[in-house]
């Protein structure tokens, strides 16, 4: 199957000799959830700028189900719906009008483009407020906005440069559920998230950069496999002891009834689990006391500064 | 994309544009209808009067054709100035820099709206100037051609003007410092007859001068300058601006990292 997204070398050096990209080489395969992580300036935002043509490439190549920017460009945007970081459409102008006219950019006749702007629109929430100024729109439903407009011409392909960035929790897991809903018709997703919770809850699929390299690329799930050790904290019924320690396992009470136990790789939860009911002790709830992915994700940046 | 698609990209560009000015009229059509009949009032009734003909017409007759062209060319300059520098003000120009449109759809479509607006204030001046003189068009054909050439010409320069500009003091310094001397410049007022020699041959650099004589021509019968060649320079710097645009957007000057 040819892939969604293929980036072969790509490099970016700004007039201001900054070297944004490094030489980066990643594969996003059709169909796929794909998560981009990195810290800010890592190159996220670069990589997409020149997926989208907002930012002329160094050197490298990047095609687009096959399709290579530098061979036929109008084709490969057809594919490509982008949802940028920053609100980037016209204040004054009116939510159903953003649409309708991003549809008629991509050459949709205006009747289809004015069905399209409903399907759209009504799946996001936002038919009601078709005839008011984008402006007036609170956060969440901006960002809902620009995902209509960016789906409006049915990409192959939509990126998503931090959707949910500053957007309350309830709206989120909204935006979620369509992501996966569109997902799982066929569209495939590329995402960059500072959520790391998010891209693990989402993704199947993750490219790590830093300092304008893939530091990692593989599968989120063969990603958390890699993890050397996981801090869980643990809720207690009983009282425990001030000198609560069990055998190979590094404990941390944290008051009377929580307590840290760090499982490394190789050692199993239920031999914690034995120890504390041999010490007359039931666990009530467990969490890790981080995101996984989170953890994962700083292994792998600090270990590359 | 095909041609089909390119002409509803083309056409959805267009609306956009007019869509822009009408609601905004009262900053894009009242000021010219305003303006011109002070114009009128002053140089062409008050003033007037007392300087005689100019050109072997009354002087309210020589100058309203400059007066029109006058009007034509600040208004097609600005509305693109102005809405192409808003879009790349507010980032909504990435809306059409994403999306599969080729760059000389994208500036016909900009400029085409500039022309729009150019034409409406042209028939909005005439109809005002009708209540202060008469006008007798010479050649209907000319008086079309002039201004269509003209209002492209500057709606191209405001596009190249928005490119250029990073603030909203940028897109006020030319038509302020540049356009508005040139126009003044430009024979709108006199007949270059009037200059001394060395003046008139400055003059012919300035390209106000083959817009205004021009379209005198094409309303009155009467230029300073041969009007094919008056339309051959307005083509000159048509091409010159049209081809400079097209090499901003393909470069992605200032559009594009």
């Amino acid at each position: 199957m040819i892939p969604a997204l293929t980036i072969e070398n790509l490099t970016k050096v700004y007039a201001d000799g900054f070297e944004a990209l490094k030489g980066i080489s990643l594969t996003v395969e059709q169909g796929d959830f794909f998560a981009l992580l990195g810290p800010n300036g890592a190159g996220k935002s670069t990589t997409i700028g020149i997926i989208c043509s907002l930012v002329a490439k160094t050197s490298g190549r990047v095609a687009v189900f096959d399709v290579d920017i530098d061979v036929d460009f109008p084709t490969a945007k057809k594919h490509i719906g982008i949802v940028p970081q920053e609100f980037n459409f016209n204040q004054f102008e009116k939510v159903l009008d953003i649409v309708v006219n991003q549809a008629g950019f991509y050459g949709l006749p205006v009747q289809l483009a004015h069905e399209r702007a409903e399907k759209y629109l009504r799946a996001l929430g936002l038919w009601d407020k078709r005839e008011v100024p984008s402006r007036t729109l609170s956060g969440g439903m901006k960002r809902r906005l620009m995902i209509a407009r960016a789906l409006v011409h049915e990409p192959k392909l939509l990126i998503l440069d931090e959707p949910t960035a500053g957007v309350d929790i309830e709206m989120r897991r909204s935006m979620w559920e369509f992501l996966q809903q569109i997902n799982a018709e066929g569209t495939t997703i590329i995402l960059t998230t500072h959520y790391l919770e998010e891209a693990e809850a989402l993704c199947r699929n993750i490219a790590i950069i830093n300092h304008g390299k893939i530091v990692e690329h593989s599968s989120v799930k063969g990603l958390l496999r890699q993890l050397h050790k996981e801090v869980f904290i643990l809720d207690c019924v009983e009282d425990l002891p001030e000198s609560l320690a069990i055998t190979d396992f590094t404990v941390h009470r944290v008051d009377d009834h929580t307590v840290e136990v760090e499982v490394e790789q190789g050692q199993h939860i239920n031999q914690v689990f034995a120890a504390l009911d041999e010490q007359g002790i039931h666990i009530s709830s467990m969490r890790n006391k981080a995101n996984r992915l989170e953890e994962m994700f700083v292994n792998l940046v600090e270990g590359a500064a | 994309m095909s041609s089909a698609e390119q002409f509803v990209a083309f056409m959805t560009i267009v609306r956009k544009e007019i869509k822009r000015f009408l609601r905004i009229w009262t900053q894009t059509l009242l000021p010219s209808a305003i303006t011109m009949s002070l114009y009128f009032v002053i140089f062409g009734t008050l003033i007037g009067s007392r300087i005689g003909e100019m050109g072997g017409f009354t002087y309210m007759q020589f100058v309203v054709p400059g007066l029109i062209m006058m009007a034509i060319v600040t208004n097609s300059y600005s509305n693109v100035v102005s809405s192409f520098f808003g879009a790349k003000f507010n980032h909504s120009v990435e809306e059409l820099l994403v999306s599969p449109t080729p760059n000389y759809v994208i500036l016909m479509g900009f400029v085409v709206g500039g022309v729009s607006r150019g034409l409406l204030v042209a028939i909005v001046v005439t109809l005002v100037s009708l209540f202060f003189t008469r006008l007798d068009i010479h050649s209907y054909a000319i008086v079309i051609l002039t201004v269509l050439m003209t209002s492209t010409l500057f709606a191209l320069a405001g596009f190249i003007n928005a490119v250029f500009a990073n603030s909203f003091d940028d897109i006020s310094i030319i038509p302020t410092f540049v356009l508005t001397p040139l126009i003044y410049l430009g024979g709108v007022f006199y007949s270059m007859d009037l200059l001394p020699e060395f003046w008139a041959n400055v003059s012919k650099l300035n390209p106000l001068v083959y817009v205004v004589n021009a379209f005198r021509y094409g309303v009155l019968g009467v230029s300073d300058v041969s009007l094919s060649f008056a339309l051959g320079m307005i083509g000159l710097f048509t091409a010159f601006a049209f081809g400079f645009s097209m090499h901003l957007l393909n470069s992605g000057t200032r559009l594009r990292q």
